[in-house]
Parts: structure tokens; sequence; C-alpha cells
């Protein structure tokens, strides 16, 4: 093409956020440049890991929710990590794996999408919301490859469609979009377990919350790096719920009447497993 | 090879700036008001989507008149800026007074160096946690920077838009008496005696919307249907 300056012009002009620092201060974009020889071998970087995530829809959008625990190795390395955050107005992100590099691309992600809205005056659409984070997570699979790996899940609601809607990635920055419910970390099994039996469709945004609580706890019940609700400390999940208002996180009073309800219940029903 | 004609510095400059206003001078005016609520801004504007304000940062809006390319440049600029600059400190860090600085450093080094000047004049307006901490700064297309108080008023009848405004403005205005004061400057530079919220672009910064919207992010548009509520409230 010509150097004039029309096509200049146009090929400056940009609404992405990482395409201006990549082009204009890469250095401030997180560098994973991996290490020439790699961890040794069965040893795990010390560093915080983040656990488990659950999110699932409900009538009229979807909640999300994540523990309160980061580890490493046998360490708790954080009693108060959050792993859910709100991406944009309607849309959440949670994840799990290493936190420090999860946390930088979480904030990279919130810049991305409001640095869009701002240039162009509108929204990107929910997928698009989607495969941008898909593109951020390949770009760590170097990374992810020496063990430090992210995997997020996205949701949020579709304005256009008006439902809400969930995506899971796997470490290449492959996305796929997901029906009813999901869980990731390493909690995600057992949260899943419970899922399938406390779902239902169209559950009230009320009870949807209850259910995140309740598949957390069964998730920490046999998880060790999962937190459950700790009412020494106060601590409770983080949650959010997003639905055609925005996304809203769920009040500190809210969530410890619904870890209170399902402690004092699994203890009236006097269950050992 | 054709002879250059001497041209001294001062009479280049003072072409170049008449030559920007003239360009500025053709355009509708702007508005840009500290009140109670936070900070109102109110342009003349019929297109829904060709803005002449805009958000920024959390607390930060732009305002602009002149010419759409050169304002809308300026403005993707500003966000860059912004962004940028948040992002690699933390988003307190981003401020109105270190925005405009880069802003008139711009401007300055285009009407020098550059064929021809930009025929624009901006406003940034950062909203405080108080009213004696709004920030309101004027830009010329020159690169000159004014810290102003209370109001500001861009464009073509700037002085006459201006004469109405600093006689209804006081330290109390709530959004909707603001906005209204705006609108009552806008027309006097009008032949029509009104003007209907089509042909209004108007956003504010809520000074509270941590605790109103749930959101630090304080620039709001407001909708047709929002500015014609706001203007029949009247007495």
């Amino acid at each position: 093409m010509q150097e004039t300056t029309a096509n200049k012009v146009a090929a400056h002009s940009t609404s992405s956020f990482t395409e201006h620092l990549q082009r204009d201060r890469p250095e401030l974009l997180p560098q994973y440049t991996p290490f020439a020889s790699g961890t040794p071998a069965g040893q795990p970087l010390g560093v915080p890991h983040a656990t488990t995530i659950v999110a699932m829809t409900y009538a009229g959008g979807i909640v999300m929710a994540g523990d309160r625990r980061a580890t490493m190795g046998n360490i708790i390395a954080s009693r108060h990590i959050e792993k859910v955050f709100p991406a944009d107005q309607y849309s959440v992100l949670g994840i799990a794996g290493t936190a420090g590099i999860a946390i930088d691309l979480t904030r990279l992600f919130q810049v991305e999408l409001e640095h869009y809205e701002k240039i162009e005056g509108t929204l990107l659409s929910l997928d698009g919301k989607a495969n941008r984070l898909g593109a951020m997570i390949r770009g760590n699979l170097p990374m992810a490859l020496q063990g430090l790996a992210v995997v997020p899940l996205f949701a949020g609601f579709d304005t256009a469609a008006g439902i809400g809607r969930l995506f899971s990635y796997d470490v290449t920055g492959g996305r796929y979009e997901e029906q009813e419910h999901h869980a990731v970390g390493s909690g995600s099994m057992f949260a899943r377990g419970a899922l399938k039996k406390l779902w239902r469709p169209n559950l009230p945004e009320d009870e949807a919350i209850a259910v995140a609580v309740e598949s957390l706890y069964d998730a920490a019940d046999d998880d060790s790096a999962t937190g459950g609700p700790d009412p020494v400390r106060q601590l409770w999940p983080v949650v959010y719920a997003v639905n055609r208002a925005g996304a809203r996180r769920v009040s500190e009073r809210e969530l410890a009447t619904m870890a209170g309800n399902i402690i004092e219940s699994r203890a009236a029903a006097r269950r050992e497993a | 090879m054709t002879q250059q004609f001497y041209v001294s510095p001062e009479q280049l400059m003072k072409d170049r700036a008449d030559f920007a206003r003239k360009g500025i001078a053709r355009g509708r005016s702007v508005i840009v008001i500290s009140c109670e609520d936070g900070i109102a801004l109110v342009a003349e504007n019929p297109s829904p989507s060709l803005h002449k304000i805009g958000e920024i940062y959390d607390k930060i809006a732009f305002a602009a008149v002149g010419k759409y390319n050169e304002f809308e440049s300026l403005r993707q600029a500003g966000v860059r800026y912004a962004d940028v600059r948040g992002y690699s400190y933390d988003r307190e860090d981003v401020t109105a007074r270190g925005l405009a600085s880069v802003y008139a450093q711009s401007l300055g080094a285009v009407f020098t160096a550059e064929q021809k000047p930009f025929e624009v004049e901006l406003a940034v307006a950062e909203v405080g946690a108080s009213q004696d901490l709004d920030h309101l700064y004027r830009l010329t297309f020159d690169g000159s920077i004014a810290d102003e108080h209370n109001f500001i008023v861009m464009g073509g009848q700037a002085d006459k838009v201006s004469g109405a405004v600093e006689g209804g403005w006081q330290r109390d205005l709530s959004f909707a008496a603001a906005i209204r004061l705006a609108v009552k400057g806008l027309v006097t530079d009008n032949e029509t005696p009104d003007l209907p919220a089509k042909a209004l672009e108007v956003a504010v910064l809520d000074r509270s919307s941590e605790s109103n919207r749930g959101t630090r992010r304080a620039f709001r548009r407001l909708s047709d249907q929002d500015v014609v509520e706001l203007l029949a409230e009247e007495s």
C-alpha cells in the first residue's frame, strides 16, 4: 500500500487499548517471556494460585461467585483474595490459576473494554468481549506451558439477545459457550456436581445466589484449596449478579445470611460425608 | 527558483491566529458549568452521534468547538493518554491538570510547526468531591491554557452567551437549573427563540456517582427524553 497520509491515519486508528500499548508503549504490557531453563520438574513455582469460580444463568441474567482463598502449595497464601471482578457494566470475569498473572490480565481487560467504549461511544458486543478475552489468554500460552496458567470464566448479559450467557476458556485461548452453569478451578469438579443437583431453569435471583454459595461450600468441603464461608473472620464468597440493569455486587449482609442458612441446615441434617 | 517573500514572525502568527479564530467563530457554542450536583456540559449539536462532548476518564470530561476531525483526534488522544496513565500508575493519578497540559503542548506544537493551526477550542473539566475542588481548563488553538472558575463558554458568540450565563450563575445550582441556564445562554446567539432537546447535546459529571449510581465513572450522557424532562421542570 502507498504511504499516504490517509493510509497512515487509518493504520494508526484503533479502538483497542492493547493494540495501542503494543505500538506505543510495549513495555507496559505484561511481558511473559518463558525462562530459558524452565522450572525444575515436579516443583511448582512458589506463587499464589486462585481456586474455584462458579457461574450460572438464572431468570433474567447470570450469577458468578468465587471463594476467597489463594494457595501456594500446601500453604494458604490469602484468605481475602477476590477473584470475581466486574469487567464492565454488563459482564463479569472470574479467574482461576496463577493469581498474579490473572489479576494483571483482568486489569488490562477492564481497561480494554472501557477504552473501546469511550473511543467508539458504544459498548462492545458480548461475543466481542468474549473473543477479546480469548486472545489475551492465548497470549499467555508460553507461560501456561511453564505451569503458570490462567483459566478465566466470563459471563455477562447480552443486551441484544436479552439473555445471560457464560463462556469458559482453555489455556490456548479456546472459547466455549456454556449452557446453564459452569465452574473452573481446583474445586470445580465438586462445585459442578453440586450445581447439577441444585440448579434448575429460571431460578429467581436470590435462589441462584444461594445455589452459588452452596456449591462453593461443597467445593470447599472436598477441595483443600477452596475456602468455605468463614464466620469467624466474617468472610463470604464474592458474588456478582448481572441482569438487564447491569452488574451488582451482592452485599456482605445478604451473603452472611445465606452462608449462615447453609451451615445451619447442614448442621441440622447431621450428615458426616 | 522562485523568490520566497519575507514574512515577519509577528505577521505569520497573527495570520494563523486570525485563520483559527475565523474557523472557530463559525461554530455553535458549548457551555460547561460547575454547580452543586457536579459539572454540566451543554452543546448545541443537531447530530445525535457526532459528539462535541465526551468522557475522558472517571472524573474528567472533554468539550470542544471547531472542526470535528481535529477535536475528535484530540479527544481520542486524550482517552489514550488517560487510560495509559491510569493503567501504568493508578486510576487516582489521572488528573485534568496533566491532561490539559498535554493538550496545551500539542496544540502549541501544531500552531507553530504545522501547515495550518487546529481550528478548535477545548474545555477539560474535572469534578471534585466538593465544588471548590472542581477544575475547569480552557485551551485555545495556540496552546494557551487558562484555569477558569464557575463556567466556560466557547464558540462563535462566546461573549454574548457568556454574559447571559454570568447573570444567572449561582453557587447552589442543581443540574436541572444549570442546564436550563446554559440553554438560556445558548439561545441568545440564535435567531430562533428556543432550542428543542433534539438540537442539544447534554452530559453531566456527577459529583456523587459512587453513591448515586454505584460507579466511579462520573460521566453520564443525558438522553433527549431526560433533557425534555429537565427543561420542563421550570418554575
